[in-house]
């Protein structure tokens, strides 16, 4: 979207500019609802892209986050995956995954044996009130899947 | 040079899990939002974190918009032998920043 000249003269929108303006301001605010009629698929498509047909069983991961986020711009965010962490049994990766955010692909994480304990902590955004999934991979290629619903009273999109 | 942060115990016994933190100061533009002026504003993202330990990577990340400003991480490694932990970040157009720090373990 571009913005029109101001008026030479005075240095002014004019009145037919601040109209277009607008129109224009209010076809934007539409697009996110646009964008969100496709997020599952999205987030489908990528599970597959990463995993596979592989079977996501539900467990092993703890999800904490905060029940209410004031801001979506930055989300307390924490796993731990139950593992013992040895050398034929540890977690090799974990994604943190989002139905609702542009990009459903938030974090990609890498574990080894001597991580000593596959938890993380971070801080993530979100486009708006969802259920945040994390899926673990084992080294014997199983995968678990845990999540936590928040909800975002100010979305990272609205306030940037 | 951004502000790098880090939190971790000098000293660990054998086969201890410590508790790493790291942050860097790096705005993690997006590339959805806009200006003043309509404009986008360009993406600018830090893509890579890695820390080794004597060499030995011990944990990696890949980030993506979904992160927030000045990404911080908490995670874990076990205390083996005494050595380097090296703590590694690589933003989108592959500039590196490093950090290094002694872990005795007793």
């Amino acid at each position: 979207m571009s913005i029109p000249a101001t008026n030479s003269k005075t240095g002014h929108l004019s009145r037919r500019q601040l109209l277009v303006m607008s129109a224009s301001g209010a076809a934007l605010s539409a697009l996110p609802f646009r964008a969100h009629a496709q997020e599952e698929n999205d987030l489908k498509t990528l599970k597959k892209e990463l995993f596979g047909d592989r079977e996501i069983k539900k467990g092993k991961v703890s999800v904490t986050m905060p029940p209410i986020s004031e801001n979506g711009n930055s989300v307390p965010f924490e796993f731990e995956v139950e593992s013992p962490m040895i050398d034929d049994d540890h977690v090799t990766r974990a994604v943190i995954l989002s139905p609702i955010n542009p990009e459903p692909l938030i974090a990609d994480y890498g574990f080894t044996p001597a991580s000593g304990k596959a938890a993380v902590a971070t801080r993530i955004r979100l486009a708006g009130s969802q259920n945040v999934e994390v899926i673990a991979e084992m080294s014997d290629g199983t995968l678990w899947m845990g999540s936590e619903q928040t909800l975002v009273t100010l979305a990272a999109c609205v306030i940037g | 040079m951004p502000t790098i942060r880090l939190s971790i115990p000098e000293s660990a016994r054998k086969n201890e899990v410590i508790e790493i933190k790291a942050m860097i100061q790096h705005p993690m533009e997006t590339g959805y939002r806009r200006g003043m002026k309509g404009e986008v504003i360009e993406r600018d993202l830090i893509k890579f974190f890695k820390c080794t330990y004597n060499d030995k990577l011990i944990f990696s990340s890949e980030f993506f918009p979904g992160i927030a400003a000045n990404p911080f991480l908490t995670f874990y490694a076990k205390a083996e032998e005494t050595g380097e932990l090296n703590f590694s970040w690589t933003d989108q157009n592959g500039v590196r920043w490093n950090e290094t720090r002694t872990l005795t373990v007793t």
